[in-house]
């Protein structure tokens, strides 16, 4: 095993399109390790020891603040929550400010969660902390993109040429985004099934075979990431209702009972039991739901540790001091 | 000592190929081994509650081979572990680039058993240090030894080995490693002077 | 075993390219042969007559020399009012009438009372329908629940139900929002959407066209714009979603340009023009007639013109009624009050024979491609063609019988027709429906 190169993901991470397959490959490779810490009695290493990190979270979201909590402590580092009611964010400081200050608090990492697409990238172009995007708008959302890799991964023991069909509202989906740069990069063939008036114009251009019907997807797939429909969805004129949603694009035991072989169901929750996905499929055996969580905390410990890589110059001079390794 | 034949994938250049000697062949090496298991078993008193735990890389084959040569002398089977120690390190701030983690795995409980890390060389004692702290986040043992096939001196820790394969001082602009066949294509152990980087210690 | 043997006629069914006088046999209720002879063949005798069905079981045939066989025509714009003004028209009545005006089939506009939005209202409609036993309708379940042009309605559920379209006629989709995720959505099912179009802020008030008669008789127009605009945002619509956008009851010329430019970009664009408005100008609103008072309005001769050419030339893909019932009292009102629509079932193929066929605009295969195989394809409904196996749903019509209008024997329950009193040309003389005779004209 050599050595990454210095900063092998740079100061941050933004998304997974700007990502090369070996860098995913890298993460991906890096998770396997702290899958296992995980397990262990003592959950913990000291190796962001002293590391202090922000968990910026201006769109309220319970399972990704928690899972990236849980991956910082394991990992030693001190954390700090800045949610949206009660911190200056509720007050009206702009994401400007607020980067300066908690720049000059001298804070080594901030993940930050935005409704804005784009947030993430503002923020890492004026600090110096490293930042990692736990979802911006309907942009991206790397750590999910890449947790659901390493699932179908663990699964199918490689990405290349495995099918996946991403289910459901793709137009307002910063998951789907994720999945389909990373995918793509990572060889897997890659669709999408869901009304058109879901699925973004240009999709087509995205390199995506895209199906009409779930009956259509559920024939060609090796595994389906189905994604929840939001209830404003209906209100903004784009389906009519959410049972009719279940009736013609609902992953059901029924329709999944007539595929030719066993498909692997994700879902990168919360879920609408009985909207886009039923019970008995999320339960049942074949779905990796609980797995994507477990992975998620592996993934970001991953992320976490490659990003705070050291200074390259102390680097240099530890070199120089005629050491291979300090056995 | 002739000179390693041309061809073998060691550290970098020629130079330094043309420069390495081998302090020990592969046969010497085996015996070396053999006399480290016995000398584990005998601080032991036998293999009762004997776990031999590898840190990665090189240690993990080593401790391979010694828990096979316990096996052969006393038709016993000693539990084998590996240690990765990159995430204990306390150079993670200054060694730059993110080394690579490898698998941990420590598959039985520890408590109260006897403890034998084996690694390829003790140096700094760095490295033994990180395997301590990790090894208590798994468990409270009875005991925990140290045994490395290598002891170069240099120590910078209050690190003691209680079993050592050979004894050999290196200078500064040297370096020793000890290559097995499964990573390196051939069991040696050779001294060599230091002009690439080895591998990040793992 | 059914048999009824139609001799003699000259069978057009342009789906086959076929134009010859030949004998059709119809068996079980399905187009069963073609040729001559055929009676006899069947019947064993040598005299073909007008027989109805023997007690014996013997076929039934039917003497069609002079007449015009065709595919049943089709009807892909009507209202048939119920449920909510039974007093108006039933589904029984609007089946019946539609049979006599030699459709076999029709699509029913969802704009009743309530609003055809959801699956029990689409099958509401399909089993009064199976009930009448006249001719087929196919429901259009509406774009947005209650046609109030703010959430989809559950498109799925409806086509299950049995719907073949959707629209919010008698109302355009205002939104152009909506009318876009209305063609994406759409496409899951492909089905058309039917839009009336009508720019609301333009055409509000409106009762007649605006132009030199509105201005003399002093009446709020409707200008031309009000259509073109919404016809060409949803051609364009239709381009960027992909989906099928089917325009409603075109009255200008310069919709028909804008249709032209859409199918010249080879978008999913199809049309429909109405009877009255290849036939009549705003002329005939003369002395504030009621009768001819419709939406979109009936417009001007350049118009009219343009319509004739767009239907020769494949511009326009089908010629519907848009059959709007009204009750007498209603339309016996001042301009302004009165409720836009005519009928137009009884008379839909005298009106089109008139102003198109005896004039040399378009010949008699022409005719029924717009009226029968088109709106057939167009909307995936069964029909539309005399092939062999297919359902048995036939017209059977003279092409040159002249009539006067009387709008007193309508089977149509309403009495709002602006040709009351004038001699037409062409007539239905029996309508099959599945093989069964649900029509025959009063020798």
């Amino acid at each position: 095993m050599s050595a990454a190169g210095a900063a092998p993901l740079g100061k941050d991470l933004l998304g997974i399109e700007p990502l090369s397959t070996e860098q995913i490959q890298l993460i991906l490779d890096t998770s396997e390790p702290f899958k296992e810490i995980s397990e262990r009695a003592i959950k913990k290493v000291p190796t962001l020891r002293g590391a202090t990190i922000v968990n910026l979270f201006f769109e309220s979201s319970t399972r990704t603040r928690i899972s990236f909590e849980f991956a910082e402590k394991r990992l030693s580092a001190d954390t700090v929550n800045v949610g949206q009611s009660g911190s200056s964010v509720a007050k009206g400081e702009t994401l400007v400010d607020t980067a300066r200050n908690l720049e000059a608090m001298r804070i080594d990492m901030v993940v930050i969660r935005h409704a804005a697409s784009g947030a993430a990238q503002f923020l890492a172009d004026r600090i110096e902390s490293n930042v990692i995007n736990a979802g911006d708008g309907t942009h991206e959302h790397p750590t999910q993109g890449l947790l659901d890799l390493l699932t179908l991964r663990d699964h199918f023991k490689t990405l290349e040429g495995i099918k996946v069909c991403i289910v459901g509202d793709v137009l307002h989906s910063r998951v789907a985004r994720s999945n389909i740069w990373g995918l793509r990069k990572m060889g897997a063939e890659v669709a999408v099934c869901g009304p058109r008036s879901l699925l973004p114009n240009a999709i087509d251009e995205f390199g995506v075979t895209v199906f009409d019907r779930v009956e259509a997807a559920i024939e060609w797939a090796d595994a389906l990431n189905v994604l929840r429909l939001q209830l404003e969805r209906m209100q903004l004129g784009y389906i009519p209702s959410l049972r009719e949603y279940n009736r013609v694009f609902g992953v059901t035991r029924e329709r999944l009972n007539r595929a030719k072989r066993d498909i692997l169901i994700l879902h990168p929750g919360p879920m609408n039991r009985g909207v886009e996905i039923d019970s008995d499929v999320a339960d049942g055996p074949f779905s990796v739901i609980l797995d994507q969580v477990t992975n998620g905390v592996a993934v970001r410990m991953a992320v976490l540790y490659l990003l705070s890589g050291g200074k390259p110059e102390l680097a240099e001079r530890a070199k120089a001091g005629g050491g291979g390794g300090s056995t | 000592m002739a000179p390693p034949p041309p061809g073998q994938q060691q550290s970098s250049t020629s130079a330094a190929a043309a420069a390495a000697r081998t302090v020990l062949d592969a046969r010497a090496l085996d015996r070396t081994l053999r006399r480290m298991a016995d000398e584990i078993v005998e601080l032991n008193n036998g293999t009762d509650g004997l776990v031999i735990v590898g840190i990665q890389r090189r240690g993990v084959q080593l401790a391979a081979r010694i828990v096979a040569l316990i096996a052969e002398r006393e038709k016993a089977t000693v539990p084998q572990g590996a240690l990765d120690i990159t995430l204990y390190r306390d150079d993670l701030q200054t060694v730059g680039p993110r080394p690579v983690v490898g698998p941990t795995s420590i598959p039985v409980d520890i408590d109260g058993m006897h403890v034998v890390i084996v690694d390829d060389v003790l140096y700094t004692g760095r490295t033994v240090r990180a395997a301590l702290d990790e090894l208590a986040d798994f468990g409270r043992p009875r005991r925990i030894a140290l045994a490395v096939v290598i002891d170069r001196g240099g120590r910078e820790l209050p690190i003691a080995p209680d079993v050592v394969g050979k004894k050999i001082d290196v200078v500064a602009g040297q370096r020793v490693d000890v290559l097995v066949e499964e990573l390196d294509g051939k069991d040696a152990v050779v001294l060599a002077t230091q002009v690439a980087p080895r591998e990040v210690d793992a | 075993m059914s048999t009824i043997i139609l001799t003699g006629g000259r069978v057009i069914d342009p789906s086959q390219n076929l134009d010859e006088i030949t004998d059709v046999a119809i068996v079980n209720g399905k187009i069963d042969a073609m040729g001559r002879g055929l009676s006899d063949a069947a019947a064993g005798r040598t005299t073909p007559t007008d027989s109805r069905r023997k007690t014996d079981g013997s076929p039934e045939t039917m003497d069609c020399s002079g007449l015009v066989v065709s595919p049943g025509f089709i009807d892909v714009h009507c209202h048939l009012r119920e449920p909510g003004r039974e007093d108006v028209e039933t589904i029984a009545t609007g089946a019946a009438a539609a049979a006599a005006g030699g459709f076999t089939a029709v699509c029913a506009m969802p704009n009743t009372d309530p609003v055809t939005d959801n699956q029990a209202a689409v099958g509401f409609v399909v089993r009064q329908a199976q009930r009448a036993g006249m001719a087929r309708v196919f429901p259009i379940g509406a774009v947005s629940v209650g046609q109030r042009g703010e959430v989809l309605a559950e498109f799925g559920e409806m086509i299950a139900a049995g719907a073949v379209a959707v629209s919010d006629d008698g109302k355009p989709v205002a939104s152009a929002h909506l009318m876009r995720t209305a063609l994406e959505y759409a496409r899951t099912f492909n089905v058309p959407v039917a839009d009336h179009c009508e720019e609301p802020t333009l055409a509000s008030g409106g009762v007649m066209n605006e132009g030199l008669i509105s201005m003399k008789l002093g009446l709020k127009g409707i200008p031309s714009e009000a259509e073109e605009i919404m016809a060409i945002r949803d051609i364009l619509l239709a381009r960027r979603t992909g989906g099928h956008i089917h325009l409603c009851h075109m009255s200008t010329r310069g919709s028909v340009e804008l249709i032209r430019w859409g199918k010249d970009r080879h978008i999913n664009v199809t049309a429909e023009v109405c009877p009255h408005h290849l036939s009549l100008t705003d002329e005939a609103v003369g002395s504030y007639d009621t009768h001819a008072k419709m939406n979109p309005p009936l417009r001007t001769g350049e118009d009219v013109a343009a319509l004739r050419d767009a239907v020769r030339d494949g511009t326009i893909d089908v010629i519907a009624t848009d059959h709007a019932p009204h009750h007498y009292d209603e339309k016996e009102r001042e301009f302004s009050d009165a409720p836009n629509g005519i009928v137009g079932f009884e008379t839909a193929l005298a009106v089109n024979i008139t102003w198109l066929v005896r004039p040399g605009i378009i010949d008699l295969p022409l005719l029924i491609e717009r009226m029968s195989c088109a709106p057939a394809r167009l909307f995936h409904l069964p029909g539309g063609t005399l092939r062999r196996g297919s359902p048995a749903d036939v017209t059977v019509f003279d092409p040159k019988a002249e009539w006067q209008v009387s709008s007193a024997k309508f089977k149509t329950k309403g009495r709002n027709t602006p040709y009351q009193g004038m001699t037409l040309t062409g007539r239905v003389h029996a309508t099959i429906v599945d093989g069964k005779v649900v029509h025959r004209a009063a020798s």
